[in-house]
């Protein structure tokens, strides 16, 4: 029997936003598959977005949803995690709402490495607005706001994710989709925060200005730029110029998870003061 | 302006957005800090491709809190700055505008605005009136506001917006909305003239020669704070005395006077026509400046007319200020379109129920 998408589908909703050729969608199938495959009651589960794109995604998913103001859904996340962290708390965002203006807010958390599960859906610009570049438009290509080519220089989000404290982070592409699937599983399971970047494609605002002929174009792009970390590692340094790992980057077992650490912290003061009283 | 060889009128066919960039380039702003937010991308897209032709300085930030910031370096460094963004965005910028106040640096500040509270929508609205005019930031900040009601006003108030900013030493605001900002319609280049350099002896741009100065909102020995107090609330009333404007429209013999500003005051003013073809003598007060408010204006037609009809594309915002500036309370009327463009019937309806007319 096919898979039953609707199970997790609000009714009404659709159709959604995204424009053809969008990835958002394999996206949005795969974290329905993984949520099945864990068999994750949707009561018990909160997805919080910011603002942008991929932020419509969790309009769509029937679970407990919070589209909140822009950058800010993992501070949105982090409330509702320590207001109720018996709860599943994925959050999810874009490449510009994760790390421009709730890059702050993505290092913190990452720090505090509570357990969240961070979905950050990169398709390299700003979509929603008409195709401003972000803080992961490469190099040279065009912009609505880079009318000369890319001038900034890109955040590569697993190290920043790293170099800031989350205690899981992994890579995937709306392209390697049972690779995708595999990794959301392992993310939403992690205990502490987890990050995937999910390479996506905007053939709407970003591919056909950048020599993209369509969305097929871009998902080749995907095929031939990433491949798996045991391969990439594999390679001698000088071929892995252009070419990106795939897969879980980095994993740390065991690491200190906030709303753990709070709660035992809260019991050792009120055993201290009961032991005065 | 007339073009010396064919003796025709040279117009510009842009929009709103648009208007306001070339105002801001005649103007001699060189530096411009923004971030994307709908509906006034064509601003940062614009300024992208030209400022860096012209050797001027656009830059993209990571945010409206790291944008308004930037503004206040540049404009600190002694340069014409400017910036724009929608409501969500100017949210943001409130206590870096409240700094710049503080600081007494000049710089433009764009908003072309959407609907609200909160994540609200992209649809045109007036909903940021209180925000803009009664000092959205903390500690008691105000700042003129400007209210462009034409793609002609979009440049010629962006200009003016950089003169008063100057002149004042205050951020400056032009309040617009999606509409106003998207549409295209020609306007003319050159009716006024651009603010010329002005000499600017406190911006921090190195202290050779000259004592050090200090660019800053802190004052904490004694009562400085309360000295520095009263020294911008006597700018804020020089601003008052000297730079009202509104426009007057069929006010002389009229008897229905609405008061409407930006998008909302264009369709009144196709409304006025049209009810003075049926014989209703309606007029207008369309404020341009809503801070400062033409106050005089207001109590002195609202003595003479019988009703002042408040239209606002809100739920009623300006009218407060229509209540402080009158004592004829019994006089004020309100309409409200919150999130949306009344149509000119709609406007025309009311005036006829006012008037007593039923049809």
């Amino acid at each position: 029997m096919a898979f039953d998408y609707n199970q997790y589908i609000r009714g009404g909703k659709l159709p959604h936003i995204w424009c053809p050729g969008c990835t958002y969608g394999i996206v949005f199938k795969s974290l329905i598959r993984s949520l099945d495959a864990i068999k994750q009651d949707k009561d018990d589960l909160a997805v919080v977005s910011g603002i942008g794109c991929a932020s419509r995604l969790p309009g769509y998913l029937d679970a407990n949803t919070l589209h909140t103001a822009h950058g800010r859904a993992l501070t949105f996340a982090t409330g509702v995690k320590m207001a109720a962290p018996g709860k599943r708390v994925i959050a999810l965002s874009g490449d510009g709402d994760a790390t421009a203006i709730g890059g702050n807010h993505f290092i913190h958390a990452c720090r505090r490495n509570i357990d969240i599960t961070v979905l950050v859906l990169n398709n390299y610009i700003y979509g929603m607005t008409g195709g401003q570049h972000s803080p992961t438009t490469p190099k040279g290509h065009n912009a609505t706001t880079m009318p000369y080519g890319n001038i900034d220089p890109n955040f590569d989000i697993p190290k920043l994710a790293i170099g800031a404290g989350a205690s899981f982070v992994a890579r995937g592409t709306a392209y390697h989709v049972p690779a995708l699937d595999k990794i959301l599983i392992e993310a939403i399971n992690h205990k502490g925060l987890s990050v995937v970047e999910i390479i996506n494609a905007c053939p709407t605002t970003h591919g056909r200005r950048n020599k993209f002929k369509n969305a097929t174009d871009q998902l080749l792009w995907m095929k031939d730029t990433f491949m798996p970390l045991a391969a990439f590692d594999k390679l001698p340094a000088e071929k892995t110029e252009g070419k990106l790992p795939l897969g879980v980057l980095y994993k740390k077992e065991n690491a200190p998870e906030y709303c753990e650490t709070y709660a035992a912290m809260s019991a050792g003061v009120r055993q201290k003061l009961e032991g005065r009283a | 302006m007339k073009d010396a060889d064919a003796g025709t009128v040279h117009r510009e066919f842009v929009k709103g957005n648009e208007a306001i960039c070339h105002g801001a380039l005649a103007a001699g702003c060189r530096h411009y800090f923004g971030y994307p937010i709908t509906p006034q991308n064509d601003i940062p897209e614009y300024m992208s491709t030209h400022m860096a032709a012209h050797g001027g300085v656009f830059l993209q930030a990571e945010s409206e809190v790291a944008t308004i910031n930037m503004l206040l370096g540049a404009a600190a460094a002694g340069k014409r700055v400017m910036t724009s963004s929608s409501g969500p965005g100017i949210s943001l910028m409130q206590e870096g505008i409240s700094y710049m106040a503080g600081s007494e640096l000049p710089a433009v500040i764009v908003n072309i605005s959407r609907s609200g509270p909160g994540l609200g929508g992209i649809a045109p609205s007036q909903g940021d009136y209180f925000q803009a005019v009664k000092g959205g930031g903390h500690g008691g900040c105000r700042i003129p506001v400007l209210a462009p009601h034409s793609v002609q006003e979009m440049y010629e108030l962006t200009m003016h917006a950089f003169e008063l900013a100057d002149r004042y030493r205050t951020p400056v605001m032009i309040l617009g909305d999606a509409i106003i900002g998207q549409m295209k319609e020609p306007y003319t280049p050159g009716l006024c003239e651009p603010p010329g350099p002005i000499d600017k002896p406190w911006a921090t741009t190195g202290c050779a020669g000259r004592p050090r100065q200090h660019v800053k909102s802190l004052y904490l020995k004694d009562d400085d704070i309360e000295r520095h107090n009263w020294k911008l609330h006597e700018k804020l009333q020089r601003i008052e005395k000297a730079e009202v404007r509104a426009e007057s429209y069929h006010l002389e013999d009229a008897r229905i006077v609405l008061v409407a500003f930006g998008t909302a005051a264009r369709v009144c003013k196709t409304a006025i026509q049209w009810a003075r073809k049926e014989g209703i003598a309606a007029g207008m007060i369309r404020p341009v400046t809503l801070f400062p408010f033409p106050k005089t204006l207001v109590h002195e037609t609202a003595g003479k007319a019988d009703l002042l009809l408040v239209v606002e594309m809100n739920t009623g915002q300006m009218v407060e200020d229509v209540m402080i500036s009158t004592s004829h309370h019994d006089k004020v009327r309100f309409m409200g379109k919150p999130c949306a463009m009344p149509t000119p019937d709609d406007i025309l309806a009311e005036i006829r129920l006012l008037a007593g007319k039923t049809s």
